[in-house]
């Protein structure tokens, strides 16, 4: 009785797709690919029942099915509705679904500090390319922004809970791969926060994927915190044999030289960690030494990380060596006896919290 | 062969007329233009001592700003860095401690900050992409210098004076 499973004929921007019945139109999108796939700040694969808070993945159903061909009343959440047979959707080709995407977008960013330069998520952050690609240039928000005290999560994961977009992704995380969870969302309404109750730290193992799957610079790598704008490092693909059987030891180093400044899983092309990565390959493993690198890492041409990384380039052949004979040319001035920048005898990724006025001082010469 | 232009024109090889052979009338006229010139405006300025005034959309020598109450207001987001096309500038970001506050504006502040005057092209692109209003070219020239470790300009170089202690 191995019956055929019966394959919904979706139409998304006059895009035809056959997916599994049960199936949310943001994975038939993603099935087909392209600009078609609505963005998702909340919406996460790999952590069961993420989506459905951010509401930037809005589309507009033209026709509901076959069998009931009226047009849903409103706009509806991709992430969380799912398709019927003969669904007509309408993401790009709709104005009205721009229009109400723009409108997400500034409300995402009504209490949003824009601390972009501070913030080290800059350069891979969600809500920056959200905001560029769907976002109004300017707010309308005239009132103060809405502030939290800043409380302390320990001192390997940083919090600034203004940054925070409250998409759940993190409490889903600490929920489904971790033992046991300590944190959640305190407060209702506007007073929403992250936090832990009678302030504890975040300490499980596996913990450290909320930096990884938070869409914002709300949680940020305390590691790594402000020592170099993720666009100056460079990004290679590294393993190494993790003792942790749920770990996969697949992950991305960012490194400048030879120093390691952060370690960080895969992300797909919707921004998605691959694999998750046990904290100890995150944050205790800062040596090249310990991972088998395997090489550099594909980034987005579009994407600021990848400037300066330039592909297919044919270095010209240098003809000093010839001509010198196989002499080394006279170095008449060597950067390092009077640049403070990149001393060789500090490494910043070797400090265990940020760097402070003191670890660039106390080894002045 | 075909002229590429119909400017070109043919060099006068007919034999001098006798006004041309005496040659004082033409060594007169010659004279003449060279001691109008005596009395015309310079073209030059004697530099050291008097100073051209510069165009209101000069690059010169950059200047790293403060804020009224005399905090740094870079906080090496390194915008201007990645905006560089001659890669002049480097830095190095630290958290501010508390005790700080007083220094510099916000959490992050660039520790070190350099500027390579000798790879600097004073395009103005850092100035531009600041975002923090923080990095200025003002109207001066880059002074010269016999050694190439004197072009390398750290913060204390940049840094505009406190305007509140004037140091």
């Amino acid at each position: 009785m191995a019956e055929e499973k019966k394959l919904f004929k979706v139409k998304i921007d006059n895009i035809s797709v056959e997916v599994e019945p049960g199936t949310t139109i943001l994975n038939a999108a993603r099935k087909i690919g392209g600009d078609i796939v609505p963005p998702a700040m909340c919406y996460y694969s790999k952590l069961q029942g993420s989506g459905g808070k951010c509401r930037t993945c809005l589309v507009k159903v033209s026709k509901g099915s076959d069998a009931d061909p009226r047009p849903m009343p409103k706009l509806v959440a991709s992430c969380r509705t799912t398709v019927m047979d003969g669904m007509e959707v309408a993401n790009i080709t709709s104005p009205e679904v721009q229009e109400a995407r723009k409108g997400v977008v500034e409300f995402l960013l009504l209490n949003h500090p824009l601390d972009c330069p501070v913030c080290d998520q800059a350069g891979e952050c969600d809500l920056q390319n959200l905001s560029y690609e769907h976002g109004a240039e300017a707010t309308r928000y005239e009132f103060k922004r809405r502030t939290f005290d800043k409380i302390d999560i320990g001192d390997k994961i940083q919090l600034h809970m203004t940054r925070c977009i409250l998409c759940y992704r993190c409490v889903f995380t600490a929920d489904q791969l971790t033992e046991k969870r300590e944190h959640g969302i305190l407060g209702r309404g506007d007073a929403s926060e992250i936090s832990t109750y009678i302030h504890q730290s975040l300490d499980n193992n596996f913990i450290g994927n909320v930096i990884d799957v938070c869409p914002v610079g709300a949680l940020t790598d305390k590691t790594f915190r402000f020592k170099n704008r993720v666009w100056f490092l460079k990004p290679v693909d590294a393993h190494r044999h993790c003792e942790d059987p749920k770990c996969c030891g697949k992950t991305v180093l960012w490194m400048r030289g030879d120093e390691v400044f952060r370690v960080t899983a895969r992300k797909d092309q919707y921004g998605e960690v691959e694999n998750f990565i046990c904290d100890t390959c995150r944050f205790d493993k800062k040596e090249a030494k310990d991972w088998i690198i395997e090489g550099p890492r594909k980034i987005d041409r579009h994407s600021v990380i990848s400037q300066g990384h330039y592909v297919n380039t044919v270095k010209p052949k240098d003809p000093l060596v010839e001509v010198l004979d196989g002499r080394q040319p006279k170095l008449l001035f060597d950067i390092h006896t009077t640049s403070q920048v990149n001393r060789p005898d500090i490494d910043l990724s070797k400090i265990d919290g940020p760097a402070h006025s003191d670890d660039f001082n106390h080894r002045n010469s | 062969m075909q002229a590429l232009t119909n400017r070109a024109k043919p060099v006068d090889r007919r034999p001098m007329t006798f006004m041309e052979k005496l040659y004082v009338p033409a060594i007169a006229k010659g004279m003449g233009i060279t001691l109008k010139h005596l009395f015309q405006r310079k073209a030059t300025v004697s530099f050291p001592e008097k100073k051209r005034d510069f165009s209101p959309v000069f690059r010169g020598l950059h200047v790293l700003n403060r804020d009224e109450e005399g905090r740094e207001r870079c906080t090496a987001c390194g915008l201007c860095a990645v905006a560089c096309p001659a890669e002049a500038i480097t830095m190095e970001a630290a958290e501010r401690k508390t005790g700080e506050e007083n220094l510099y504006r916000e959490e992050k502040y660039a520790a070190r900050y350099e500027i390579n005057m000798l790879r600097c092209i004073f395009c103005g692109f850092c100035e531009e992409a600041c975002p923090k209003d923080a990095i200025y070219m003002s109207e001066t020239f880059a002074p010269s210098n016999y050694q190439r470790k004197g072009f390398i300009y750290g913060k204390d170089d940049l840094l505009i004076p406190d305007p509140k202690t004037g140091k």
